[in-house]
């Protein structure tokens, strides 16, 4: 593996290499498919759930419209519970600072529960140039370790993109200790996987996490999970390291009854999250004895700054837009990471990442343009985040940043050209004349089979049908 | 009634047999069609694609063509519908224009099918189209304008007409607008699932509120000679024994 992660390539360069991967397709379409059926069910079932996601909508709002005061209000009751609380600006500050735990702690191992926000800071890499161990709690996340593969297809479900032979394979061959003649029953393969895995979890001295929301006025930590993998990490370690972003906090106990009501109907089509783990500070003889909590900024104020852009920063992480975005289904996790984004892609991903690392990268400019603005991902959003609103207000950041280089892309001369044209009667009647004209010098048997310029990317699948020969308006005029 | 006929640039350079089929359908049902010669384009696709600048500027030029209260203006595109009740509010915010936010709310456009059932109150419009039809909801008429199954009703009442069942219906056919060229792989992997699904649903004919949406779709279907052919509702709708 190299130091350094790839230059972000172009979502669309990306996604071409993600489309070709047939398996991937295949597991990923059948994963997000039952995904999609089973949130539907959930929230269908729900006899209040339109009014629960504008109730989730107000109380993310009031969390972040009263950031700075929440933010003093958790580090002051944090500390009071007996923890202590690190800010961070950026992801590799973040990171850095839950190293310098680990080794004051003497460690060379810890356990890890998985979390976007770890994914976020880059910590596994992190953990891994340090030469600390790290023991996944998560099944996924350990699929994804052994294959090498440094972005989850998935946020919350990190390996979804294989299948059970694959995941039998990686295991049989790359986790030491696992038997030749495992079989490829899901219970058996986590089986295989606790055994090898379940000591460590035992013996581990730290532990790194990252909940889901943090509880302003009293310092709690929330956790809700499929597994129990938190809840480890939340009695057995002596040290506990939490890392949270700004965003995730909630002001009070009656706020967090609204999320945790959203978050499982959303993100898996559940009533309850299997397991919800509240945790108030340190006590003696139970739990960790130490613990750390790292705030995390890496781009959220800025982010908050936005007036249109800031509803983002609403996320509860439930990835329910993943699995409704025709985009993200074909393409899969990887191709955003290419494309500049972290950890976090689909709908989410392409509002998210531009406004946290800004749209000056080619990479970062791709994402706003990586959705056809369908609209599903809105619809279901549980804290209703017009994510196709946003999408189209930072297609507007993107070029309103290339207005000002001193040669115009060809896109932008093509779109002001056709912005003049449109603005008069004479200018666009001539334009459509010629356009007709042009169109149908390329048409064969009435229709276009090849484009020049940025218009053969259409013809390279689909044809154009040759425009008739007189525009509706010459028509009308001719009654 | 009088109707003002906005019958999106998109159509009126591609697709004049919509506009067409529009003014023959609405006449038919005892509408005054007129249509100004001003109009040109909504904005939607400056708007979509990042021209937020540009799009203001198509979209005060648009309002001011339609603010004769005495008329209603009815577009065969759901999207530039969608466009101008959801989009310039927006497009006026964006650019701290207060003028054009209290045209855009004094203007009201409506897509064919809601000025059909909603205004009209009307779905049997005596139609006559004797072939097998399958009906895709496009996103901007399903999610945007939410028009229900306004489409399917008005398909229904059309005599001869047998209607097929689309499956994965309300999924995105990938065009996107400028997202068919910016994203081609990932647009033509969307419309290839559509194909899928139309081909499987056995219709001769795929119908839509949105041109656009058909053209993609359509390109598709042409491309891969499938033998199904694209049209917009409003061709469909206008169709009656005799002309067919």
């Amino acid at each position: 593996m190299s130091p350094l992660p790839p230059a972000p390539s172009k979502f669309a360069v990306a996604a071409r290499q993600a489309l070709a991967d047939t398996g991937r397709r295949h597991n990923l379409s059948r994963a997000m498919a039952a995904l999609r059926r089973r949130r539907a069910a959930a929230t269908a079932e729900a006899p209040d759930w339109e009014r629960l996601r504008r109730a989730g909508r107000a109380v993310r709002d009031r969390a972040l419209l009263s950031l700075d005061t929440q933010l003093e209000t958790l580090e002051q009751a944090v500390t009071d519970a007996g923890g202590t609380v690190h800010w961070a600006v950026t992801g590799a500050e973040a990171a850095r600072i839950v190293i310098d735990l680990v080794r004051a702690g003497g460690q060379t191992e810890v356990i890890k529960a998985p979390a976007p926000v770890l994914g976020e800071i880059g910590l596994e890499r992190a953990l891994e140039r340090a030469g600390i161990a790290a023991v996944h709690t998560g099944l996924g996340e350990l699929v994804l370790h052994l294959a090498g593969e440094d972005h989850p297809a998935h946020f919350l479900l990190p390996a979804i993109h294989r299948d059970r032979a694959e995941i039998h394979r990686l295991l049989v061959r790359r986790l030491p200790g696992v038997p030749e003649e495992l079989g490829t029953d899901p219970a058996e393969l986590a089986d295989a996987v606790r055994a090898q895995t379940r000591e460590r979890l035992l013996s581990a001295r730290i532990a790194v996490i990252g909940p889901a929301f943090a509880v302003a006025e009293t310092g709690t930590l929330v956790l809700p999970e499929g597994d129990g993998g938190g809840r480890v990490c939340l009695t057995v370690p002596e040290t506990l390291i939490c890392v949270l972003g700004i965003d995730q906090v909630v002001p009070s106990w009656r706020d967090l009854e609204v999320v945790l009501q959203l978050l499982p109907r959303a993100a898996a089509g559940e009533r309850m999250s299997p397991y919800v783990s509240t945790w108030t500070g340190v006590s003696e003889h139970d739990g960790p004895a130490r613990m750390h909590l790292v705030l995390l900024d890496n781009g959220r104020t800025a982010m908050l700054a936005d007036r249109v852009g800031r509803s983002a920063l609403r996320c509860i992480r439930c990835a329910a837009c993943l699995p409704v975005c025709p985009v993200y289904e074909r393409t899969g996790g990887a191709a955003y990471a290419a494309a500049g984004g972290g950890e976090l892609s689909g709908p989410i991903g392409a509002v998210w990442t531009p406004q946290t690392r800004g749209v000056d990268g080619a990479a970062e400019a791709s994402l706003p343009f990586a959705s056809t603005l369908c609209g599903a991902c809105g619809d279901v959003c549980p804290v209703e985040i017009d994510i196709p609103g946003v999408l189209v207000h930072l297609r507007g950041k993107v070029v309103q940043a290339r207005r000002s280089l001193p040669v115009p892309p060809p896109e932008m001369v093509l779109m002001r050209t056709l912005a003049w044209a449109m603005s008069d009667r004479r200018r666009y009647e001539s334009t459509l004349r010629r356009g007709v004209r042009w169109a149908r010098l390329l048409a064969r048997d009435g229709r276009i089979q090849r484009l020049p310029g940025l218009l053969g990317k259409w013809t390279e699948a689909r044809d154009l049908p040759a425009p008739p020969r007189d525009p509706f308006r010459f028509r009308w005029r001719r009654r | 009634m009088r109707v003002a006929l906005f019958v999106a640039c998109f159509n009126d350079a591609l697709f004049p047999r919509t506009g067409e089929a529009v003014a023959a359908l609405l006449t038919r049902l005892g509408c005054r069609v007129s249509f100004t010669a001003e109009q040109t384009c909504c904005g939607q696709m400056h708007w979509a694609t990042g021209y937020h600048r540009e799009a203001a500027a198509l979209a005060r030029r648009l309002t001011g063509l339609f603010d004769d209260p005495r008329q209603v203006v009815v577009t065969p595109s759901a999207s530039c519908a969608s466009t101008i009740r959801d989009a310039y509010p927006r497009i006026a915010r964006a650019a701290g224009d207060e003028a054009l936010a209290r045209a855009a709310a004094a203007l009201t456009v409506y897509e064919l099918t809601e000025f059909l059932v909603d205004v009209l109150g009307t779905v049997d419009v005596g139609a006559y189209f004797p072939h097998r039809v399958a009906y895709h909801p496009t996103c901007h008429s399903l999610r945007a304008l939410q028009l229900g199954d306004r489409p399917l009703r008005l398909l229904r009442a059309v005599r001869g007409l047998e209607l097929a069942e689309l499956p994965a219906a309300e999924e995105c056919c990938g065009f996107g607008g400028t997202f068919a060229m910016k994203n081609p792989d990932v647009s033509v992997a969307m419309v290839a699932d559509k194909v899928r699904h139309i081909r499987h649903s056995a219709a001769e004919v795929v119908c839509a509120v949105d041109n656009s949406c058909l053209t993609h779709i359509g390109g598709a279907l042409s491309r891969l000679r499938s033998g199904v052919r694209t049209m917009h509702l409003a061709e469909i709708l206008a169709a009656t024994e005799h002309t067919s």
